[in-house]
């Protein structure tokens, strides 16, 4: 039987979800690391495109900009994932597309970041050989 | 909760672009919104990078003739303005969060401000980079 009541008439006196805030905290905090790692990256890509390959791997073989740089890696692609999340669920209200370009976005982001930190890895610790 | 499914028919979107006065604190909105979907875009170019490290010498040197051609330059440049204009909304915003900031003037200023940061810096970094010898 369908409902006379409105969905804020539902939900009204059921309290918090109990979750959600999540979010809304965790892109505020990758923010705040991203002024620092952002302001690192900035400078690392100036000395990066100063050498040539071998000035590269020398670079990523330092193990405090190894470190920084898979730091930025994870919190620049999960800001993303949540910036990107917010502007999906305000421009697309239809349920369908919008769960696809979530479930999209978050393939982008997490394959992004893994691909980009693997590869990191493999410079850092191995040979520059093929791929 | 013997309820039906929520209907999503007509539900009001929230009005934006088309009838909002223009404002610089309406425009470092939508360009915070902006320059973060273009970041998403520069965060994919370098992992693009990552990959062409990690793939050798050949194709990592391919992927620098890229970043490094006219159309590159522009591009990253671009990305660089995104990015500072990014942090600096972003402190915008992180201060709203505590409360603050929310003062015509204060708000007005403070967006002008994250605007010239942004095109400034940028400009300052490309500076660096160039007298780094890093163009």
């Amino acid at each position: 039987m369908a409902s006379y009541r409105t969905p804020l008439g539902r939900a009204r006196g059921l309290g918090s979800a109990g979750s959600g805030v999540g979010h809304f905290i965790g892109q505020r905090l990758s923010a705040a690391a991203l002024i620092f790692l952002g302001a690192w990256a900035l400078w690392s890509a100036i000395v990066v495109a100063r050498g040539d390959y071998a000035a590269a791997v020398a670079w990523l073989r330092s193990p405090i900009d190894l470190g920084l740089a898979t730091l930025f890696t994870v919190a620049a692609f999960y800001h993303m994932q949540v910036g990107m999340r917010v502007i999906v669920e305000d421009y697309f209200p239809q349920q369908g597309r919008r769960t696809l370009l979530l479930i999209a976005s978050l393939f982008v982001c997490w394959g992004g970041a893994a691909l980009s930190i693997l590869c990191l890895m493999k410079v850092a610790f191995g040979g520059g050989g093929a791929f | 909760m013997a309820e039906a499914a929520p209907t999503l028919r007509g539900r009001p979107l929230s009005p934006h672009l088309q009838v909002w006065r223009w404002h610089v604190t309406l425009a470092a909105s939508i360009l915070h919104r902006l320059t973060g979907m273009a970041l998403y875009g520069g965060a994919l170019i370098l992992a693009g990078w990552a990959v062409a490290l990690a793939s050798g010498p050949g194709p990592y040197g391919g992927y620098m003739r890229i970043l490094g051609s006219a159309p590159g330059k522009i591009a990253l440049f671009a990305l660089t303005v995104a990015l500072l204009f990014h942090m600096a909304n972003g402190v915008r915003h992180l201060v709203w969060d505590s409360g603050k900031g929310f003062e015509l003037k204060t708000a007005d200023a403070t967006a002008v401000i994250a605007l010239i940061f942004g095109v400034a810096g940028a400009m300052v970094v490309w500076l660096i980079a160039a007298a780094a010898g890093a163009l």
